[in-house]
């Protein structure tokens, strides 16, 4: 079953901090977008080592919005990238839709 | 306790900066998105920890601590677990703390950091106290008949190995003590003391003068072994 994301682990760290709360999901906001931005030039111009460096970063994203099986298909592919392997792509690219439209929601 | 955020994503840094705002005493001097800039800071200021994330693009955490001459405690924040036991072999790395990093994990890793700051003071305390000591030793106890008789290091101008007995003779008086050269050598401070024949420690600082193969010390001439002279011209001033 698909998992969805959630703002669990925010609003556990966050407590009564609303201000906390609002300040962070505008840096996710920000963040998220950039971060794919910049995956996509990388894989497109087939930089694996640079794209893993990037699937790093944007896998941290899946733990915070509680995607844990995401997570864990985000490690195989960086690991595979490194080797310079992409069979993951495509459903990496499905997890990265599924975030962007999280996020631009929340 | 003053910290710093190394950390080259804004989201990384902004839950370490929420994590830390709930520990009492826990200051967050600064954050940065790059090692180069936190090197910079680190230059100018001091803090007791850093949280640094150990994988980022260009240089690593890894790096990071290595090019630190006199690193404070680090707590490493990570997503791989890869990295743990190269971590581990760098005495001022702490914990390690996997990402994305809860509260309770947190406050473990801030009490790993106290222990260690406390250990670390410690440390410091006794290395003071011990130079103390050295500094204000200025003194000696030496044991005859069952009396302790206290020397001052700057009065004893010779001792003479005799037998299985020494000869410590001081500008008033020579104690005879039931001890070995070798042993008294090791309580005596390098900066005025020195053998100068298997027989002989000396304190050079009373030397009137030295001819050919012997030196000196008020009335006494006291030989200088082939092998010693060169440790014993080199301590002295010469012109």
């Amino acid at each position: 079953m698909e998992q969805k994301p959630n703002l669990n682990y925010i609003k556990e760290l966050s407590g009564d901090d609303i201000e906390f709360e609002m300040k962070f999901i505008s840096v996710l906001k920000e963040e998220i977008p950039l971060e794919r931005k910049e995956y996509q030039k990388a894989i497109d111009a087939n930089k694996f080592k640079e794209t893993a460096e990037i699937v790093h970063k944007l896998k941290h994203k899946l733990n915070i919005l509680s995607l844990t099986e995401d997570y864990k298909l985000a490690v195989l592919y960086e690991e595979d990238l490194k080797k310079g392997d992409d069979k993951l792509k495509d459903k990496f690219l499905t997890i990265l839709e599924k975030i962007d439209t999280y996020t631009k929601k929340i | 306790m003053d910290c710093i955020i190394v950390d080259d994503e804004a989201t990384a840094r902004a839950i370490v900066e929420q994590l830390c705002s709930k520990i009492s005493n826990l200051n967050v001097l600064d954050s940065f998105s790059n090692a180069m800039e936190a090197i910079k800071f680190l230059n100018q200021n001091t803090v007791d920890v850093i949280f640094l994330d150990i994988h980022m693009p260009g240089f690593t955490g890894i790096d990071f601590v290595q090019t630190l001459k006199n690193p404070p405690l680090i707590v490493l924040t990570t997503s791989d677990t890869n990295f743990a036991i190269q971590a581990y072999e760098y005495e001022h790395i702490v914990d390690y703390l996997l990402k994305p990093i809860t509260q309770d994990r947190f406050e473990k890793s801030i009490i790993k950091v106290k222990k260690a700051l406390e250990k670390n003071l410690n440390k410091t305390k006794e290395s003071i106290v011990s130079q103390t000591t050295l500094n204000s030793d200025e003194d000696i106890y030496i044991n005859i008949d069952r009396r302790l008789i206290k020397l001052k290091l700057d009065e004893i101008l010779i001792v003479e190995a005799k037998g299985d007995y020494i000869d410590v003779k001081t500008i008033k008086k020579t104690y005879r003590v039931h001890n070995t050269l070798k042993s008294i050598k090791e309580k005596l401070p390098d900066s005025i003391f020195l053998q100068i024949h298997r027989s002989f420690i000396i304190n050079f600082t009373k030397i009137i003068d030295i001819e050919d193969n012997s030196v000196l010390i008020e009335k006494n001439v006291i030989p200088i072994s082939r092998s010693n002279r060169p440790e014993l011209m080199r301590r002295l001033n010469l012109l």
